[in-house]
């Protein structure tokens, strides 16, 4: 069954320029291939064995009995190996002189990867001249690369989250600064998430730093931040707007009772004397708050501004208080009235 | 110098010595940030600053240090995937030391502004051969005389290295090829990590 010669090349010579050959004869039979088809088949007893029983032809799909394969000469083939894994190839095939029949050259097209995988191929399985080899060192290559650069990407973004963080952190409370509060208000608003707002801001500390000093003004800070941080909720949003002024968002929080009683708490909280170098601090602080379902629609100008006005109630009255924002405050009203809460009263 | 040589004389450092000696060697050279990227590119000054205080901080020759770092990059389990591109060199190491011809352009292939040294190997007679490595930077031979030895191993083969010196921006070694398969090597397919 070997051929002693084609063109002059023993089948050995055939071997190393094509190690995926395939001699078909005029029957339709495998009468030879090269080495590496030979190893990929090596179960099959592939010489003798009629090629259409092996290999299905995918591409042209028009075909077949071998006067059709005739027909397929010098075209682009794209076939697959009958049997799992089913391995496809790419091909073409020329016809032999003196009705030898057909020879048929392939390669593995673009899953030569899982080709070389499946059939545990190796350097020597390729003729030196086929960019196999090259093309998988190459997926390798570039993989290891992407491999590093998303490491650089991930610790460039984990950078840049750190820098937003810092961006949005009032630096000596670490409470949220006026940007971040002013963002989660935009975005409370606009997810349509109802919310109390509550504006806070603290009686005596210019004294404080005055008489004991600004290191015992920062501590004061501290020590707020610390207390508005405990007395709210995890999804509450704490932020140091201005020197000594502070404003809570509450999402889903919209009972003006439990608004007042948590101000309350807070107020509190702010009473106890502060500690300082042997000496005492007192501070405490007044409060207005508002709730989101007042305003259609919501504008974060007018929730901050009304919240502010019952601020300015609470210190008008005596500070050390927690005053709800109502229409009738903004009348001037109600300066005395039900909505103002005096701490010994609640 | 690019930053995957840098990092490599990094990661060699930390996996060799530990955490500890990087920290000193990179607040002894000067670097003012905690490590390299492989990905971005630095001022060749900094790679020297960072092997002489290498070669200062673990006592031992700047060609000693260089030839451990060969010898880690095909070696050391963090490395894995730079033996196995090296391993698409050649089924054997015959083919292996032939292929380094080809070195420069295949790591160009995967990394374009990659700056590696040219190699070109001269084959003599009964297993010995040299090889010229051309760089503007001097003590990449030593380098590659730790890889090849590694190489050596991994493919099983037994073989003999020397520096030769240097001269310009040429260094040359020799090899002596006692045993082709003189052990059994290390593993290697083709498509193992594809797919």
């Amino acid at each position: 069954m070997v051929p002693e010669s084609m063109f002059g090349l023993d089948p050995v010579s055939l071997g190393q320029l094509m190690p995926m050959h395939v001699w078909i004869s005029p029957t339709g039979h495998i009468r030879d291939a090269g080495p590496t088809l030979l190893k990929i088949l090596s179960g099959d007893r592939l010489v003798g064995r009629r090629f259409l029983e092996v290999f299905a032809l995918r591409r042209p799909r028009e075909c077949f009995s071998l006067g059709d394969f005739l027909n397929l000469i010098g075209r682009r083939l794209s076939l697959a190996l009958r049997d799992p894994p089913h391995t496809a190839f790419k091909g073409i095939a020329v016809a032999l002189g003196a009705r030898q029949g057909v020879l048929l050259n392939l390669s593995f097209g673009i899953e030569v990867a899982a080709a070389v995988r499946d059939h545990k191929l190796t350097n020597g399985d390729f003729a030196p001249t086929d960019l196999t080899i090259e093309m998988l060192y190459l997926t390798e290559a570039k993989t290891a690369v992407m491999e590093e650069l998303r490491k650089l990407n991930k610790r460039l973004h984990g950078a840049k989250l750190a820098a937003e963080e810092q961006a949005m952190t009032d630096t000596l409370t670490g409470l949220r600064n006026r940007r971040a509060m002013d963002r989660t208000l935009e975005w409370v608003i606009e997810a349509k998430v109802p919310f109390g707002l509550m504006h806070l801001d603290l009686d005596y500390f210019k004294q404080v730093n005055d008489t004991l000093g600004h290191a015992a003004g920062d501590l004061v800070l501290e020590v707020v931040a610390g207390a508005l941080r405990s007395e709210t909720r995890e999804s509450d949003t704490v932020a140091r707007v201005g020197g000594d002024e502070f404003v809570i968002i509450f999402p889903e929080l919209v009972d003006p009772a439990r608004l007042a009683a948590i101000g309350q708490r807070i107020l509190s909280r702010l009473e106890e004397p502060i500690g300082f170098e042997g000496k005492v601090a007192r501070i405490s602080a007044s409060i207005g708050t508002t709730i989101s379902t007042f305003y259609t629609p919501v504008q974060p100008d007018r929730i901050l501004s009304d919240a502010d006005q019952a601020l300015y109630a609470s210190k008008r009255n005596g500070r050390c208080r927690v005053t709800a924002w109502s229409p009738d405050l903004a009348a001037g009203g109600a300066v005395d009235g039900p909505l103002t809460e005096e701490r010994a009263g609640v | 110098m690019h930053g995957l040589i840098n990092r490599s004389i990094q990661c060699f450092l930390r996996d060799t010595y530990g955490d500890r000696i990087w920290v000193e060697v990179s607040d002894a050279a000067g670097l003012g940030f905690s490590g390299f990227e492989a990905m971005l590119t630095y001022e060749d000054a900094l790679t020297g600053a960072v092997l002489s205080a290498a070669e200062q901080r673990l006592g031992r020759p700047r060609d000693g240090v260089l030839e451990d770092l060969g010898t880690y990059l095909v070696s050391h389990p963090n490395l894995e995937a730079l033996r196995r591109l090296l391993r698409f060199g050649g089924g054997n190491f015959v083919d292996f030391l032939h292929s380094l011809d080809d070195l420069e352009g295949r790591g160009r292939l995967a990394v374009p502004d990659l700056d590696l040294p040219q190699l070109e190997l001269r084959d003599h007679l009964s297993g010995t051969y040299t090889l010229t490595c051309r760089s503007h930077h001097r003590g990449f031979a030593h380098v590659m005389l730790g890889v090849l030895r590694a190489m050596a191993d991994d493919y099983g083969a037994l073989a003999l290295l020397e520096y030769q010196g240097a001269k310009g921006d040429v260094e040359i070694i020799s090899i002596t090829l006692a045993d082709q398969q003189f052990a059994q090597g290390r593993q290697f397919d083709l498509a193992a990590r594809t797919g």
